[in-house]
Formats: C-alpha cells, structure tokens, sequence
C-alpha cells in the first residue's frame, strides 16, 4: 500500500486499489512521476521561470487538453498563486482561443510532406498582451505550438523566446513543463479509463 | 546556436541511427558539477549534447531519466519489452518526432525480431495492419497521443481482447505517455541529423 501521489489523486486511485498494486510494481516510475512533478513546481531554483509563470503555462497548457481533473487542479493552482491569480481569467480566455485537436504540422520537405495537416495557428490576442506581459506571451505561443503540432517546432521558435528574455536554461524549464504535462494529462487519463472498465470505482477493488 | 544550415536533416521514418543538434547552447562539459552529473544519472551522458542541454535544469532531468528506465527497463513482470518500444515508436511516427522513432524502432525490432513489420509502421504509419496484438498496442498509443486524449473504453477491451492484461495495459499508458514527454523536447530544443 502506498501514500497517495499527484496521479492517485487525478486519476482516482485509493492506496489498497487494484491499479495502486499495480503502480506499486514500477516504485521507481511512480516516485520519479511525482518528484518530476515537484521539482517543476516546487523548484529549489526560481530565477529563471518563477513560480506565477509556472502555475500560468500549466493551467493554459492543461485546459487545452480539454476539461478533466488536471485542468482543474491546474486551474486552481494559478488562482492560489499570489501574482497568478490575476491572470486566471486572460489565461481561461486563451484557452478557448487555442483548442483545437492535434497532433498537425508539417513534415521535412520530402516523401512525408504528403502527410502535412494544416491547423490553427495559435497567437495569443492583442487585447490580452499587456496584461500577460512578453514572457507569458512567447511562453503561450510556443506552449500551444508543443502542445498540438510540436513537427512544426524551428530554431526560430527558439530565437522568439530569447527576444521575450527567457533564458537558455529557462528555456528547458520552460519545455519540460510543457512536456511533462503532456506525459501527466496522459497517465491520469490512461488510468482513469483502466480504473473504469473494472466495473467498479478503483478504491473498490481494494480487496479483490 | 548551431547554424541551422550545416545540418542533413533526415527526412523519412527510419531505423538508421542518426545525430540530433541542439538550437540553443548545451553546457560546456568542462563546466559541469556534481549537481549536473546528478541530474545526467550516467557520467557518460555528459558526452551528449540533448543531455547536456537538458542539464541546465538538472533536478528535472533526473527525476525524468529514472521514470523513463522504469517504464523501459524494469521487465520483471508487465509488457515484454518490444512491445513498450513498440508503444514508444509508434508514439514517435503519430507525433512526427523522427529521431525518437529512429531509436525505439530499433529497439523494437531488436526486442522482437520483426524488423519488416516495425519498418512498415514507419513507411506506412500508425494505421498499418501489424496483427491484432500489435494493431492494439498501437491504436492505444495512438489514442493517448491524441490532443485531447481520445483514449477510451474501446481502446481497453481491444488491448484486453488481444491478451494484454491489466497489468500490461498500465505499461503501454506508461510507455506511450512518456513518449508524449520525450517527442516535445527532441523535436522543440533542436533537430535530427543523418
């Protein structure tokens, strides 16, 4: 039996359950999972991504995923957040600006090209710059550009955040969060399901 | 920044080993300390530039790289391994990263011995006819690599239909999340090259 994690708790899963068991097989994974978690959001080290941009890319970046437990907790991760929480309601406008269904983009000039998928886009609206400020902006942007069609990513989008003042090191702060989220929203959705077609609720497996 | 222009970018799926090349600066290994080689895991990644680039936030990278050799490596029970490469390459081919699918891909068919069929998912794509247990493995992938995530139902009796147990089925939501984890960072920090 084991203490409940981030992903225990999005996804539903009670210590004793069937899907706890079988977390509890891959200990190294699920402990890893969770001090991911932690040291993105929980950092030793804040001076180059801060707590409040954080909490913002994740709740934009959760609720394009659509609307689950993740986003919510996303979500109310910024309102908690002292400088966040004002940016809640820019950040949830995004987010319906941005939804859209991925992966698209385009392949290398070649035999894939045949497989390009055009779609949106995505910049972040002119009314809601000054409030986000530059960084959030080209955070946002290239956030949405992992999220839905990362085959599209170019050393330009590398040299649009250097021009917003991120760092080289923030710069993979910045992509690991985007990145993990994506692992994140995965597993907890993934488990939920599983949890589901057990024919019960996951905590009520606990003695099967 | 590497210069963009000396790169030989592949430009098909392939089982080949290629290079990547980072567009914003890597640490100089020379400027490494005990805190980087903590977050490298093995002292011989410092030889890579994605490592060395990915180091700068060392924390991260370490906690990363020990649930990435768990979900992989850790074969006592669960998924055999060619089929947790499989859910990884697969993964690769939807999201477009070529180098990701180049590595896995391989490890696929070396855990498996069906290089033919692992070469047809890259020539073909995910929607290649690989059997009905690998046809599984990959739709399921497939699914979760969805945005947003059309993971469902369907995708569960169909893994269970083909044998794989609950057990397994968290190995292939594991295998094929962290490759939505890995593609992001290989296809957005820099670029393959043959």
């Amino acid at each position: 039996m084991s203490t409940k994690d981030i992903i225990d708790t999005l996804a539903g899963i009670e210590p004793g359950s069937a899907l706890d068991a079988i977390r509890a097989r891959r200990l190294q994974a699920r402990d890893n999972a969770q001090k991911s978690y932690l040291v993105l959001f929980e950092p030793i080290d804040v001076s180059e991504v801060s707590l409040a941009e954080r909490a913002a890319v994740a709740g934009f970046v959760a609720g394009l995923h659509g609307v689950s437990p993740v986003s919510a907790f996303y979500r109310a991760k910024l309102s908690a957040n002292a400088d966040g929480s004002a940016l809640v309601g820019a950040i949830e406008a995004e987010i319906e600006r941005g939804k859209t269904s991925g992966p698209y983009g385009a392949f290398p000039v070649g035999p894939l090209s045949v497989e390009n998928k055009t779609g949106l886009i995505y910049r972040v609206s002119a009314d809601r710059k000054p409030v986000l400020g530059a960084r959030l902006v080209a955070a946002l942007e290239h956030a949405h550009l992992l999220v839905f069609r990362p085959r599209d990513a170019a050393s330009a989008d590398m040299k649009a955040l250097l021009g917003a003042g991120w760092s080289n090191t923030g710069i993979v702060t910045l992509s690991q969060l985007v990145a993990f989220l994506s692992f994140q929203v995965r597993v907890v959705a993934g488990l939920r399901v599983l949890g589901a077609s057990l024919g019960r609720p996951a905590s009520a497996a606990a003695n099967a | 920044m590497s210069a963009a222009s000396t790169v030989n970018p592949p430009v098909v799926f392939t089982q080949d080993e290629l290079g990547w090349v980072s567009w914003i600066d890597p640490l100089p290994e020379a400027e490494l300390t005990e805190r980087h080689f903590a977050g490298l895991v093995d002292r011989s990644r410092a030889k890579s530039e994605y490592f060395r680039l990915l180091v700068r936030d060392p924390e991260v990278l370490e906690a990363r790289t020990k649930t990435d050799k768990d979900i992989f490596y850790n074969i006592a029970d669960g998924l055999p391994r060619a089929e947790r490469e499989l859910a990884a390459a697969a993964t690769s081919r939807y999201n477009g990263c070529i180098y990701c699918a180049s590595v896995h891909a391989r490890f696929a068919s070396t855990y498996s011995r069906r290089r033919d069929d692992v070469q047809r998912l890259l020539d073909e794509g995910v929607g290649v006819d690989l059997g009905e247990r690998w046809n599984a493995v990959v739709k399921a992938s497939v699914a979760l690599a969805a945005t947003p995530v059309a993971f469902g139902p369907d995708n569960i009796e169909e893994l269970r239909r083909a044998g794989l147990d609950d057990a397994e089925i968290v190995d292939v939501v594991n295998s094929s999340s962290f490759f939505n984890w890995a593609n992001r960072l290989m296809l957005s920090l820099g670029e393959p090259t043959k």
